[in-house]
């Protein structure tokens, strides 16, 4: 910590005026700006001027030896974002995405309505039972469903001995919804749990007196008025899947290549920067785009 | 919302839909845990078949050379980023919240950005700024330097320190700032006033902020795997890299240590929310 | 001896809002003194700059003949008690009433006996290790008046003091606080919107409006001789008759009626004739007592408050209200009924703009 004074006055002008005024509120802004400072830095250095080089790559040409010339300035990496391949995988990717966000909506709505309903004591210790698995390790999380769906494990015999017949779960699309859900099905409950909570539940009641049968109830009051914490629990769920990459290497397979797998193969193996470099901005397009939207909605909480 | 049951509450199939509902999901979240937690003890080189117990899997994981390494560098990592991140973290939650100073909407964007932006655009572009800044110091000051602990560790406050800021700001937010006037007034320096009054009532914000850059810092893959080099392998980077060549029990003990960690962290930051409710301001 | 606050020429500007406008204000050593006005008026700046919580742009302000306009609040000798208390809510009592005596390096065991003679005082002995956060409001707030005055200040400024209070505690505070100024000999200096307790409690008002300041005088003259249209309406109910003056003695209503009003102002301004409500009194049409004035009217509407009734008297040109005590056998006129309105000649007070 900076250690910050007192804004001492020079011992031998005792006299108010304008210019004191005004340099006692500038040191004030000074020692505000100089707390900001360090993480401010910080974040130019390493976040700013990063976001900076990967706009400035994306323009850049692939040479030969799968490095990057950064001259002959083109757009062929945007170019080929256009192509039936990659196209294949943004729509898979935003198409699981969406898969991902509904399921959780779905699940997550009636569980976030059902914690905000319970008594205070009974509440506080089932949030706990949801904070645990937000905080846990994410990528344990998705492998043990990479042992409870291998070959040999545990839901495989099951059906087996149920007679269901054989299934290969793993390496499949299901087994990445799957994943995606259990991953950020907590990101979607918190802030829905949030929304519905702060309504005053008399609304409904006067919703009910008004001749609104349950579900009008739900639809013309609950709903509306909890929309923000739909739209946050949607973009936390969102946003995340469609970049995921742990998740289809872990449950997925060739052909559940998504986004993120695809943009972390064009640095690590297909050794090309520049087309990564154009689908890394336009991923963080959309989510910001996303973000935008939500904010507009007059959302606060991420 | 009260205790007492209204004419609004569910009855009938929606009731039973919503108990139900609420015992499935619980059962979606801890089933796949515990499985994972009994597989580890199994006496079979099948990672998900049942073979008696055994401890042999944390035997082998505490004899495991690259293993313990990898813990290791993880554990340092986490506890440089999570240190700067807290102090860089809580010193601008204190600007952005109790002053003004120009600059500062555009610091208040920048702030956010790391958080809502997915972690494969962030890998990218760390990749390329350390290759960049790396071949820079080498072309200009002859200075060689590699990927390693020290970039990933960079890497890792980059993306936690943010969150920091907005769980601090979120606590000084809730802090009436008329206790830092009165302390003024009654005779603190504003050092004094940070440290008798402001500290002590944001300690819950900081100590929270810190343990949720730790889990980050301890559960990141992604980044890590980009900005890494030679002897900077964290515990998750080596797990996935285990899990990509093929499950063995050895994983699943490693996971359930993980599991461990990420809980210990859990409790204490429950703890902590029962230290702050218990401490509440008026 | 020079006096406890004394504000030359003091503004106070945020940008180009002028909070506070170049106010002239002399505080005794030893008066209660309360800055009263609506919410805005600037009352709480010109309490936070004698704290030291905010700058002046322009003016002097000195206490105890020391300039001290420049000072930071921990350097100067006035403590203030906050609107809703800010008590530390990490500290116990004993610790929060402690904490200036702690900074001003006085010792350890030393701050404390003050601090427990200061609980004493202000009738807390035995909770000083509760929280504030435990403790009733009426409670907390002599906990923030034992933490400011433990210090020993030379003047004490409240903000909203009493304004977190339900109403019973409200008045028996008021009655601690006098006591308290009254046994300390300090001037308490306090910010209220509330008319009634600048009325009740204080030695003198300063009544402000829109960064001014309007009327500094004893509660009594301030109720009495309002000096203008403002402070009239401002504190307590009051009817305003338009008018002109026509000379030293009288002013001519908007309706041509001359009534008896002495004022200074020259013929021809523009007046109004401030008329107290409990001043005037319903009289049978033209059954008028010798010396004073009246006017006529209708009764409208009658509100009954259980001890006193108000009637809403509609006349040519405007409504006026009229305040009757409940006496036993008293005559209750109905809405509808002609009356008069009369009183005596003394009772008002002509005010401008």
């Amino acid at each position: 910590m900076t250690a910050v004074e007192a804004p001492e006055a020079d011992e031998e002008v005792l006299e108010v005026t304008p210019e004191f005024e005004a340099a006692a509120e500038r040191q004030e802004r000074r020692r505000g700006f100089l707390l900001a400072l360090p993480e401010f830095g910080y974040l130019t250095l390493f976040f700013a001027v990063p976001l900076v080089i990967v706009v400035v790559y994306s323009f850049a040409t692939r040479n030969r030896f799968g490095g990057t010339d950064l001259s002959g300035w083109n757009v062929d990496s945007y170019v080929k974002l256009a192509e039936p391949l990659v196209r294949e995988i943004f729509f898979r990717s935003v198409w699981l995405a969406a898969l991902t966000t509904v399921i959780c909506l779905v699940i997550g709505y009636p569980f976030a309505y059902y914690l905000a309903t319970r008594s205070l004591r009974v509440r506080n210790v089932m949030l706990v039972f949801v904070m645990i698995p937000f905080w846990t390790n994410f990528l344990v999380r998705n492998y043990a469903w990479r042992v409870i769906l291998g070959n040999d494990g545990p839901l495989t015999k099951t059906t087996e001995f149920v007679g269901l017949g054989e299934h290969e779960y793993l390496f499949t699309q299901t087994a990445v919804v799957l994943g995606l859900v259990y991953g950020f099905l907590p990101f979607m409950i918190l802030p829905l749990y949030a929304a519905i909570e702060r309504i005053d539940r008399r609304l409904l009641e006067a919703s009910r007196d008004l001749y609104a049968n349950g579900f009008q109830s739900f639809r013309h009051v609950l709903l509306p008025l909890s929309m923000p914490g739909v739209i946050a629990g949607s973009i936390l769920c969102f946003i995340p899947s469609l970049g995921a990459y742990v998740t289809p290497e872990i449950l997925g397979g060739a052909k559940t290549t998504l986004l993120g797998s695809y943009i972390v193969t064009q640095f690590l193996t297909a050794r090309n920067w520049p087309f990564g470099a154009a689908m890394s901005f336009v991923l963080m397009a959309i989510m910001l785009a996303a973000t935008v939207v939500y904010f507009r909605k007059g959302g606060r909480t991420l | 919302m009260s205790k007492q049951t209204s004419a609004v509450e569910p009855h009938g199939w929606t009731k039973f839909f919503l108990h139900t509902n609420g015992w499935l999901v619980y059962f979606f979240f801890y089933a796949p845990i515990l499985l994972l937690v009994v597989f580890s003890f199994s006496d079979s080189r099948n990672v998900g078949t049942w073979g008696g117990w055994t401890l042999e899997w944390y035997a082998e994981f505490a004899e495991s050379r690259n293993a313990r390494s990898a813990l290791s560098t993880s554990l340092q990592i986490a506890l440089v980023s999570t240190v700067v991140s807290v102090v860089l973290g809580t010193m601008s939650a204190l600007a952005l919240e109790r002053f003004e100073f120009r600059g500062k909407q555009v610091f208040d964007a920048l702030l956010y950005l790391p958080i809502i932006i997915p972690d494969v655009t962030m890998a990218v572009m760390l990749l390329l700024f350390f290759s960049q800044f790396f071949e820079l110091l080498g072309t200009v000051f002859g200075i060689e330097l590699a990927k390693g602990v020290g970039s990933i560790t960079l890497s890792h406050i980059a993306f936690s320190i943010s969150f920091v800021s907005v769980v601090v700001r979120a606590r000084l937010a809730g802090m009436d700032s008329k206790m830092e006037e009165a302390a003024l007034d009654l005779y603190a320096t504003r050092w004094q006033a940070f440290r008798y009054v402001t500290m002590p009532q944001i300690l819950p914000g900081i100590a929270g902020g810190g343990l949720l850059a730790m889990t980050l810092s301890l559960d990141d893959v992604v980044i890590t795997q980009f900005v890494t080099g030679p002897g900077g392998t964290t515990l998750p980077v080596y797990v996935f890299g285990l899990i990509r060549k093929g499950v063995t029990p050895l994983i699943n003990a490693i996971s359930v240590v993980m599991l461990v960690a990420s809980m210990l962290l859990v409790v204490l930051s429950l703890l902590l929310e029962r230290s702050r409710s218990g401490s509440g301001t008026a | 001896m020079s006096a406890a606050v004394e504000l030359t020429a003091i503004t106070k500007r945020f940008g180009d809002v002028v909070a506070v406008d170049a106010i002239d204000l002399v505080i005794e050593d030893g008066e209660f003194f309360a800055l009263l006005g609506p919410s805005g008026c600037g009352k709480t700046t010109t309490l936070r700059m004698i704290a030291g919580l905010d700058f002046p742009t322009e003016g002097s302000l000195k206490i105890f003949g020391d300039e001290v306009g420049t000072l930071p609040p921990n350097k100067r000798p006035v403590n203030t008690v906050f609107q809703n208390y800010a008590l530390f809510p990490h500290m116990n009592v004993l610790d929060n009433v402690a904490f200036g005596l702690k900074m001003s390096s006085v010792g350890k065991a030393e701050a404390r006996a003050a601090a427990r003679e200061m609980i004493t005082t202000v009738q807390l002995a035995g909770l000083e290790a509760r929280r504030p956060t435990q403790m009733s409001g009426g409670q907390q707030q002599r906990v923030a008046l034992a933490r400011a005055l433990v210090n020993r200040p030379k003047v004490l400024l409240l903000d909203e003091p009493l304004g977190a209070l339900d109403l019973k505690l409200r008045q028996e505070m008021q009655g601690e606080l006098k006591r308290l100024q009254e046994e300390l000999g300090i001037s308490f200096v306090f910010v209220t919107h509330d008319q009634e307790e600048a009325l009740t409690m204080s030695d003198r008002i300063a009544v402000m409006n829109e960064g001014r300041l309007l009327q500094v005088a004893t509660p009594e003259e301030i109720y009495e001789k309002p000096v203008n249209r403002f402070v009239a309406n401002f504190i307590g109910q009051t009817n305003l008759l338009e008018g002109t003056v026509e000379n030293h003695d009288t002013v001519c209503l908007a309706n041509g009626a001359r009534v008896a009003a002495p004022s200074e102002h020259a013929t021809g301004t523009a007046v109004a004739v401030s008329l107290r409500p409990e001043r005037a009194h319903i009289r049978d049409r033209g059954d008028i007592p010798p010396g004073e004035t009246s006017v006529d009217g209708i009764v409208e509407r009658i509100t009954y408050l259980g001890n006193a009734r108000v009637y809403d008297i509609r006349l040519d040109w405007m409504t006026m209200e009229v305040r009757e005590e409940n006496r036993p056998g008293m005559q209750v006129c109905e809405p509808g009924t002609d009356v008069s309105i009369s009183w005596d000649p003394s009772a008002i007070s002509v005010v401008t703009d």
